[in-house]
């Protein structure tokens, strides 16, 4: 971001909540970067921004197809060769799409496929549809539904679709028999060559490329449609929708043109402010969508920025905590889906074009870190043993699941769910459960919740009722036990302990580590088929002498596991001689002879004494570079993704200003600043080869080689379960008509139906003013970091709720006021901070206001407050199932 | 003695994120307000709301916006104790706790300290106050014990956004001076300097770039040292001897009419 021109923060207040990170976008400003933030409220990035764009919450697709829109029709777009080039070359604008496609244009909101949900799984109901979408008609032209390209994408993630759509899990059944059908595709089991068991199963997968118009004149064309599709966005339709004032919007689409092309990037920062929202994935879609479209990817200073909120959550994903992906982005194996054995399993998953067509080496090696000499070519490398997953299983559906009696234990770890989304219902479930394990730094209200809840505190809920035995281990901290960061850029650093934890406090990891252990044992004797798995499980982290340890460390605290062992297992090693790791992940093998548990950390520790992740040399003040020295970034270190796109399509720098990486015909290689993300040898003239699998299916000119057709996607087929293209819907709660379409709001997100989990109707006047939740520099999410310490608890001692003085006058509060805000799922009472950083909006005519709560308080610690997640709803996104905590809607009275 | 040292504190690059504060608490291990039992001030995002004995960093918000939002900034500064060239506090001493370093930085000695308060009045900033737990005027060292370890202070090293700069005074102002050329060129024209010069008090060691007037944050336009007001002070005393002299005069005359 340092190198960036313009840097548009949107979705995220930055400076608060990434003050670390914001001094990169600072940095770019002092070079003479523009800041751009857009958000409701006037924060501390405002403050730092030479724009402000204020908009109503839950706008946010209406502002960005305004900026689409206007970028598309401006005369410099349509004239520099430098936009048309890099949307004909580099993106998918010249495919064309199915003649049975209907857009959100011809069908008032919504798209062709549209049906209402049917529920398929009885014995797990809770995926909560509103309704869904067949895909089939969104396919680029000649290629049939489901089996189309994209489905790749993590975010169709548990398998709903497929489950409830009989028409769409047949077509997959016959593409599979097509390709089995061809010769030397998918041997039987126990047969296949010893080293390309699967290149015959992956062939076997290649269907003809779809056909493109580069001219972009064909009106099915990807960039007509998306032409069409943003017609509507106009500046007046954007301040009558998201109540920025169309100048302001006008200065921000300028400025954003400006600060784009051949010698300049902009790059856009978001987080969970584009996230939480019942279509957040469609609101990073558009950006994406935008940023293709002005070349704003894979170029130094470019690209979309997701900031990530804790500490190693990006770690979590790649190593997933999430219920519907294994390690390094591969689908979790699904009974909802065609995934009964490996060759399953890989039939669906993998797509034949594009470096995704290594998916079984990745996936087999993985099998391998799992299961170890247990899993063989001969038991399909002990496939069958992994656990499936049979429905949503994330955070919302869960504690419904909890709520009626389906859930009968949970560890809780580094979470507060007690102050989480519709807290009520979530202090209910745990309410429900035989045993709840909570390991934090304190006593967080998620320990305290049978006896410090309000509800407990009034008497309405009482103690003797609640069963739930509560076992609280204290942790360690950061500082005190060696291990990684993987932060918001994919980098991962390693780091080492510094002290003894106290007492009876020890890490996560010492914990998994002695559970597991223990679980071992438990299962040491059991002769029981089910508990063959996890009787063969990998588990061989005890501390030893068997890769060296740096001198001078603090001794380890007794029963932590080695860190070094897991990061070994992690980056994989040759499965004949453990002591070799393996290099790269060009060097996994689909035969069993490599191991590795997440096939993109692959690299960060190649060899037994090169922890990648705790190098710390930095580029010399002043150079030009990418830092490569300073820890590792996956994958395989490289520090811009998608980056042989800062080339063009001959290879050469599109200016010498903003020159990344480039082919070298001398050397006849990919050179540059970065580790090149392409094929090092394969040059931009290189054509694509139709009947070949993995890269050599793409060309040399092709950028985005995880995608099947090596272009990044205006338009997306498959893979998000809510639309192809972006379309502004209103959240689930709203006080006003969506004034775009017809459609009020998406009509597939997920809503779990209970009596205490009541929406408001549009237009419901009880409710009218919007709210949105957030957090502040001085705390930290649920407070269990920060409402235990002094020195940051008189930062920020109390809760407040923001408003503007117009908002304030009609009601009649003061500024210190106790205000009580009301939904239709509770009540909580704060103090008035009125500002007028925050104002109210003319949306379609008329007058909205705006109010804004902090959620970081609860009923433990040095200062508390009221849990302003009890006001949340349950409703979700349909692709990720995160909740719409950023809009809804509220009233405000003085208390 | 070593080079001068000192702050530079560019309030354009502040991001209000009061990590200033908190490091400076933490590595002097100063306690917090209440333990911690604060109030919500409800001026902006300001709770610690001054500079006293156990908030040695404070960090001001001013919320500057027009009814119309049309003209809006939210200015935010991180403040602390000037280091003054010629310093009130150290003048006003009786007992020789507060001393100039070798780095030309102001440091009270809490040992030596009797908890008089003579610098907290003689301070034109209002940096100055007692540390409840210690009994002693305390403030900002700028980490006196960091510095001569060869360390940054806890502030300037805590700092995201180098708002917060430490360094040879000399350095800090051609940065500083820069800088304002810098934001001049770029039609910031009230961008200035508060300290940097040695007019006000022999020069400020910890001195800053401001955007508005010094009053807007709190600060003297014309701060005054107390021997300033010596010679004024010691004639207004000498001529208000005399008016009580004459006063007692003519009421001792009138009386004595009054007995007539």
């Amino acid at each position: 971001m340092a190198d960036s021109d313009c840097v548009i923060v949107m979705g995220s207040n930055m400076a608060e909540c990434h003050p670390v990170a914001f001094r990169w976008p600072m940095i770019a400003k002092a070079r003479g970067a523009t800041i751009i933030h857009v958000d409701p409220r006037f924060t501390r990035t405002s403050a730092m921004a030479d724009i402000y764009a204020p908009l109503r919450a839950g706008s946010d697709i209406a502002f960005l197809g305004g900026l689409i829109n206007y970028v598309i029709n401006s005369p410099r777009w349509n004239r520099e060769p430098f936009f048309k080039t890099f949307v004909t070359q580099y993106t998918n604008a010249a495919t064309i799409v199915s003649d049975e496609y209907k857009d959100a244009e011809d069908l008032d909101g919504v798209f062709s496929g549209l049906k209402p949900y049917t529920e398929k799984i009885k014995e797990w109901p809770l995926n909560g549809f509103l309704g869904e979408y067949d895909n089939a008609s969104w396919q680029y032209a000649g290629q049939d539904g489901h089996a189309g390209t994209g489905w790749k994408a993590s975010t169709q993630q548990s398998g709903e679709q497929a489950a409830t759509d009989d028409k769409g899990a047949a077509k997959q059944g016959a593409a599979k028999q097509g390709a089995a059908a061809q010769p030397g595709a998918a041997q039987p089991k126990g047969s296949a060559p010893p080293n390309v068991p699967y290149e015959a199963l992956v062939k076997g997968l290649l269907k003809p490329p779809s056909p493109r118009d580069e001219t972009l004149a064909n009106p099915q064309c990807v960039f007509q449609i998306v032409k069409r599709h943003f017609s509507r966005y106009t500046p007046e339709m954007v301040e009558r929708v998201t109540g920025c004032p169309r100048e302001t919007f006008l200065k921000v689409a300028e400025t954003l043109l400006a600060s784009s092309g051949a010698d300049r990037t902009t790059s856009i920062a978001y987080a969970v402010a584009w996230t939480q929202h019942t279509n957040g994935p469609q609101v990073i879609g558009c950006a994406a969508l935008l940023q293709l479209l002005l070349g704003n990817i894979g170029r130094p200073g470019a690209g979309i920025m997701a900031l990530r909120g804790h500490a190693s959550i990006q770690g979590s994903t790649d190593i997933p905590t999430l219920y519907h992906s294994i390690h390094g982005y591969m689908s979790h194996p699904s009974a909802l889906k065609k995934h009964g054995t490996l060759k399953d399993w890989l039939a669906a998953e993998t797509s034949p074009r594009g470096y995704w067509a290594n998916t079984p080496k990745f996936m087999v090696s993985y099998l391998k870190s799992m299961y170890g000499a247990a899993a063989t070519p001969d038991n399909d490398f002990a496939y069958t043993w992994h656990p499936k997953i049979i429905g949503d299983h994330s955070h919302l559906p869960m504690f419904v699941a909890m709520n009626e009696g389906r859930v009968k234990g949970m560890f809780c770890i580094g979470q507060n769910p007690a102050t989480s989304i519709n807290a009520l219902v979530e202090r209910r479930g745990l309410a429900k459960l035989e045993w709840l394990v909570v390991k934090d730094n304190w006593v967080t209200e998620t320990a305290a919740f049978w006896s410090g809840a309000p509800e407990v505190k009034s008497g309405q809920v009482k103690v003797a009722d609640i069963k739930t035995e509560v076992f609280f281990f204290p942790a360690a901290q950061v500082a005190e036990y060696d291990g990684s960061f993987t932060n918001t850029q994919r980098m991962l650093q390693w780091h080492y302990k510094a002290a003894e934890p106290p007492g009876d406090c020890r890490s996560d990891l010492w914990f998994t580590h002695q559970l597991a252990k223990r679980l071992k044992k438990l299962y040491a004797e059991s002769t029981a088929p089910r508990d063959a798995g996890f009787k063969a499980l990998t588990w061989d982290f005890d501390r030893d002498d068997t890769i060296p340890h740096e001198a001078g460390e603090v001794p380890p605290t007794a029963g932590d596991p080695d860190s070094l062992k897991i990061l070994k297992e992690i980056n994989g090693y040759y499965t004949d001689d453990p002591a070799k790791h393996v290099a790269g992940f060009g060097d996994l093998k689909e035969d069993g002879s490599t191991t590795c548990a997440s096939w993109i950390y692959c690299g960060v520790f190649p060899a037994p004494d090169q922890n990648r992740s705790a190098s710390r040399r930095a580029d010399p003040p002043g150079t030009a570079g990418a830092q490569l020295g300073w820890a590792w970034a996956w994958p395989a270190n490289r520090r811009i993704m998608y980056n042989r796109a800062s080339a063009d399509p001959r290879g050469r720098p599109w200016s010498e200003r903003k020159k990344w990486v480039w082919w070298d015909e001398g050397q006849k290689k990919w050179v540059g600043l970065d580790v090149p993300d392409f094929a090092t040898t394969k040059p931009p003239s290189a054509r694509a080869n139709p009947e070949a699998i993995g890269l050599d299916g793409l060309s040399g000119a092709d950028p985005f080689i995880m995608k099947t057709d090596g272009k990044g996607w205006l338009y997306v087929p498959s893979g998000l379960v809510d639309g192809p293209l972006p379309t502004h819907y209103e959240p689930a709660e709203s006080p006003v008509r969506n004034p775009v379409y017809k459609q009020q709001a998406s009509p597939v997100y997920k809503y779990w139906k209970r009596d205490d989990n009541a929406l408001v109707q549009p237009g419901d006047t009880r409710f009218p003013i919007v709210i949105t939740t957030y957090r502040l520099t001085e705390h930290y999410l649920a407070g269990a970091m920060s409402r235990f310490n002094p020195w940051l608890t008189e930062l920020q001692p109390e809760l407040f709720i923001e408003m503007s003085p117009e908002l304030a006058k009609e009601k009649g509060i003061a500024n210190l006021d106790w205000v009580r805000v009301t939904t239709p799922r509770a009540s909580v009472r704060a103090k008035a901070l009125v500002t007028r950083r925050l104002r109210p909006f003319t949306i379609d005519g008329r007058v909205v206001h705006h109010v804004g709560m902090p959620w970081h308080w609860g009923y433990e610690g040095i200062v508390t407050g009221d849990v302003v997640n009890e006001l949340t709803s349950l409703v979700a996104d349909p692709n990720v199932s995160i909740h719409e905590g950023k809009a809804f809607v509220c009233n405000v009275e003085k208390a | 003695m070593a080079e001068p040292m000192g702050f530079y504190t560019d309030t354009t690059v502040c991001i209000g994120c009061k990590a200033c504060e908190v490091a400076c608490k933490e590595w002097n291990q100063l306690p917090a307000t209440n333990g911690g039992r604060n109030t919500l001030s409800g001026d902006s995002y300001d709770n610690t709301r001054r500079l006293d004995g156990i908030h040695w960093r404070h960090v001001k918000f001013v919320e500057q916006f027009d009814a119309e939002r049309r003209q809006g900034r939210w200015l935010m500064m991180s403040d602390v104790c000037k280091h003054c060239v010629r310093a009130g506090c150290l003048e006003v001493c009786p007992t020789g706790a507060i001393i100039r370093t070798e780095f030309d930085t102001v440091v009270i000695q809490s040992d030596v300290c009797n908890g008089c308060r003579d610098c907290i009045g003689a301070c034109p900033f209002g940096v100055i106050d007692i540390n409840p737990v210690s009994g002693t005027a305390q403030k900002c060292t700028l980490c006196y014990d960091r510095m001569r370890a060869g360390m940054t202070p806890a502030c300037a090293q805590a700092c995201p956004t180098a708002s917060i700069n430490f360094g040879t005074i000399r350095d800090l102002k051609q940065k500083a001076q820069a800088r304002v050329e810098q934001l001049h060129g770029r039609g910031e024209r009230g961008a200035y300097l508060y300290g940097a010069d040695e007019k006000m008090l022999g020069g400020l060691n910890s001195f800053y770039l401001l955007v508005d007037k010094p009053e807007v944050y709190g600060l003297p336009p014309d701060p005054k040292l107390p021997s300033r007001n010596l010679t004024p002070g010691s004639l207004w005393s000498a001529l208000g001897a005399v008016v009580i002299g004459v006063v007692g005069l003519v009421s001792l005359r009138g009386r004595r009419d009054e007995h007539v």
